[in-house]
Order: C-alpha cells, then sequence, then structure tokens
C-alpha cells in the first residue's frame, strides 16, 4: 500500500510563499492498494491535482471517503476531473445522517447558488454511499470507518493491506473533557481506528498554547496529537491538517517539540507529495520537506 | 486491534459529559452494563465506580442499591426506569428509594433516556439522578 499526500492543510486553503514546503492544499490524501483501485481520503483542494494525475493512467475505480463534510474536505470534489468524465467508475463514501442522503448533503455544496452546475448534472453520476458500521472491502484494501470527536458527524477511517494498516484521523479532538493519560484507551475516542496502525495521520493543529482558546472547536494540539499515538501504540505519527495560518517554520518549530515528547518514532510533518510505503518491509517515509528548519522560530508557552 | 473492547462513540461522549457534570449520572452499554457513573453518583451510592468498575445489571438493580418504593416495597429490577429504558427503548422516570453502599437510604428521582446512534442502533442508556432534600 502507497499513501501520497496532496493536501494537508487544515480549515481553507493556504498557497504562501512561507507555506510552500508542506503545502496550502486542504486534505486529501491517495490510497494505491492495487492496479484496479485508487482510494481517496477526503476532497480538500488536494484532490484537484490528484484527479490531474489520475486522468493520465489507466481507468480504475475510485472510491473518495469523506471523513466529514466541512469544506476543507470537500471543496476540491467539483474541480476533481473524475467527476467530469461520464466514463469513471466514482463512488463517494461519508458519514450516515438520518435527515439527508450524503447526495442530498453534498448537494448543498454542488448546486447553485454555491456552484454553477448541480449535482444530477455531473457527467459521472457519482454513486452515493453511507459508511457502513461494519468493515468492509474496497479492492484488496480492508477499509473501516469509525465516528469520532469532532464539530458534527464524522468519521475516522482505518484501511489495511499488505499486513499492514493506516489511519486517518485529519479532524479530532480526543482530549475534549478528558485526560488521555488517565483513561483506558478504549474509552478514548477514536480507539477503533488508530489502535495498533502502523502510520497515523492524525490532526496536529494547534500548538499547546493556541489549543487553550480553541477548545471544543474539534481539533488537537501537538501533545494532544502525540499522546495520543502513544496510548494508542501507533508505530508512526504524521501530524496533520495544519493552521493555514502557520509557516514552514512555524511547524517545523511544532515537529521539533512534538519530536521532544517521545513515541515509538518521530512524528513527521504531512507535506505535499509525501508518500508513504507501507509493505512486508516496514514502513518508509519519503518526503522533500526538509527534516530540520532552517530558521526556527520560538512557539509561546 | 482488540475490537471486542471498543466503545461506541455515544457512550464515550456520555461518559465524558458525566465526567464533567455535578448531578449524579449513569452510563450503561446495550447490554445494561453499568459502564460507568460519575462522582456525583459516587456521593450518591457511597462507592467509588474506581472500586467498583463495571457492574451487571442484576448486581446494581438488584442486591447492590436495594430500591424500594416510597411505601418500602422493593422493587425488581425489570421495573427500575433504566432497565425500563433499554427494555422500551423510551424515557422514563421515577421516584423511589435506594440504600448506598454506605449504608444510607436515600429517596431519589431518576430520570433515564436510551441512546441511539442512529435510528434504531441503540448504543447504551444514561440516567440522572436528584436526591430529594432530607
Amino acid at each position: 500500500m502507497k499513501a501520497r499526500v496532496w493536501g494537508c492543510r487544515g480549515s481553507l486553503p493556504a498557497p504562501a510563499p512561507d507555506t510552500i514546503r508542506y503545502g496550502g492544499n486542504t486534505s486529501c490524501v491517495e490510497l494505491s492498494v492495487d492496479d484496479d483501485t485508487v482510494l481517496i481520503l477526503d476532497a480538500g483542494s488536494g484532490i484537484r491535482p490528484l484527479g490531474q494525475a489520475l486522468a493520465k493512467g489507466p481507468p480504475r475505480a475510485i472510491h473518495v471517503l469523506l471523513t466529514h463534510l466541512h469544506l476543507d474536505h470537500l471543496q476540491g470534489l467539483a474541480f476533481f476531473l473524475p467527476f467530469w468524465s461520464d466514463a469513471a467508475d466514482l463512488h463517494v463514501w461519508g458519514p450516515p445522517s438520518p435527515l439527508l442522503s450524503l447526495a442530498e448533503r453534498v448537494a448543498v455544496y454542488v448546486s447553485p447558488p454555491l456552484f454553477p452546475v448541480s449535482l444530477s448534472d455531473v457527467p459521472s453520476r457519482p454513486s452515493f454511499h453511507d459508511v457502513p458500521d461494519e468493515p468492509w472491502m474496497i479492492g484488496s484494501a480492508l477499509v473501516a470507518g469509525y465516528p469520532v470527536v469532532h464539530q458534527g458527524p464524522t468519521m475516522g477511517f482505518r484501511v489495511t493491506a499488505d499486513a499492514r494498516t493506516l489511519a486517518y484521523l485529519p479532524d479530532h479532538e480526543p482530549s475534549l473533557g478528558i485526560d488521555l493519560t488517565q483513561i483506558e484507551p478504549e474509552w478514548i475516542s477514536g480507539y477503533q481506528v488508530a489502535h495498533g496502525a502502523d502510520v497515523l495521520l492524525h490532526d496536529a493543529q494547534y500548538s499547546d498554547h493556541e489549543y487553550r482558546t480553541h477548545v471544543g472547536w474539534g481539533h488537537s494540539s501537538i501533545d494532544h496529537a502525540v499522546t495520543f499515538a502513544r496510548v494508542m501504540q501507533v508505530d508512526q505519527l504524521v501530524m496533520f491538517h495544519h493552521d493555514p495560518a502557520h509557516t514552514d517554520a512555524q511547524l517545523e518549530s511544532m515537529r521539533d517539540l512534538a519530536n521532544s515528547r517521545g513515541g515509538t518514532r518521530d512524528p513527521v510533518l504531512a507535506a505535499e507529495g509525501m508518500e508513504i510505503h507501507l509493505g512486508p518491509a516496514g514502513v518508509d517515509i519519503e518526503s522533500s520537506a526538509p527534516t530540520s528548519p532552517a530558521q526556527p522560530v520560538t512557539l509561546p508557552e | 486491534m482488540d475490537a471486542k473492547n471498543h466503545k461506541s462513540l455515544l457512550l464515550i461522549l456520555a461518559r465524558e459529559l458525566a465526567s464533567n457534570l455535578a448531578t449524579p449520572m449513569f452510563v450503561v452499554d446495550v447490554q445494561g452494563v453499568l459502564v460507568f457513573y460519575n462522582e456525583a453518583a459516587e456521593m450518591l451510592l457511597g462507592q467509588s465506580f474506581s472500586i467498583t468498575g463495571p457492574i451487571g445489571p442484576d448486581q446494581w438493580g438488584g442486591t447492590m442499591f436495594q430500591p424500594e418504593d416510597l411505601d418500602g416495597n422493593p422493587i425488581t429490577v425489570n421495573d427500575l426506569p433504566l432497565v425500563d429504558t433499554m427494555r422500551e427503548r423510551r424515557p422514563e422516570h421515577a421516584r423511589f428509594r435506594i440504600t448506598g453502599l454506605d449504608g444510607v437510604k436515600r429517596t431519589i428521582e431518576a430520570t433515564s433516556f436510551p441512546l441511539f446512534a442512529r435510528v434504531h442502533d441503540l448504543a447504551g442508556a444514561v440516567s440522572v439522578f436528584w436526591e430529594e432534600e432530607q
């Protein structure tokens, strides 16, 4: 299984000279599990360049797994090339709702006045599916989606293939109201998604200082992300959902702080273009982003 | 991953709510096991959850707190509002007496309601208690 990060910014795209190393596109991760199928975790603005890349390759079944419908996880869908191809085999999975189907909820965005074309006129005619209660197969991958603590109905996804597991929790505040070190792991939101995973892409939006004024907003601090990964016995934490206001230098200082807090492996920052290879030999991460900051910044205590 | 031990998000949120609530509160899972009660309930019941741990319905609904009606007649486990909520999947309210693990008899009111993750997907139930002023 290979994961490629196409977007790891949270909340809003943030293209700028000082965000270029980690990227400004919002959440999107491509998972290649076999020759016939591609899984895409979230449809943030990063899905636009992914669509261009997919258009150059052979046709494959495309499964887009939406953790939730906040715009930074959905805004790229209507700019995804296969969305506009009547030959595409496109499936969209998302959290269930007791009131509206997933298609009806996505159509709130993909329809006038927010968008010029109605969902019913989209050539690919995507198939919309509620994430089932039990794990299911997509191609050769075992996929499981579970509700987690965020603002509004939100899923985390656990994908297992080639005997390796990748967990994806881009928007997650498991520490809300509890001390992660003082409670049994199975009582922590996200346990089913992350426990024992080889790689965890987890929300690390805020510095510890920033979190104090954002409690209940649905996101994690560095300390929460590191502690969550340790409690869940994750092998490799990848810090994800970078705040749009954080520059590359700030992110690298946050990463260095995370590294100082310990874990099985040093946490790394998700970066656009990062590739994570998961296979029998273990986990290998390739990233063009540097491992140490050129000019560290001081984070407020 | 040990999938058997995982907890429904609704139970996790209910426990978080109970942990931060000054009102006594029980959280039971879909099997009726008392999987958590908060500090305020510990005051009412006279025993810490960290000591008792999870408690099966026969125990918490029967011998443990010796529930009785206001005339002193024992209440069977099946007639307790929280058990009724689990069985009928609807809110219940009742006023009755219990004897805490500290031996003190108290008159309480209990309101319970089911936790549905989806329309028909029962995850458990919660019960909130008010002790009648002496």
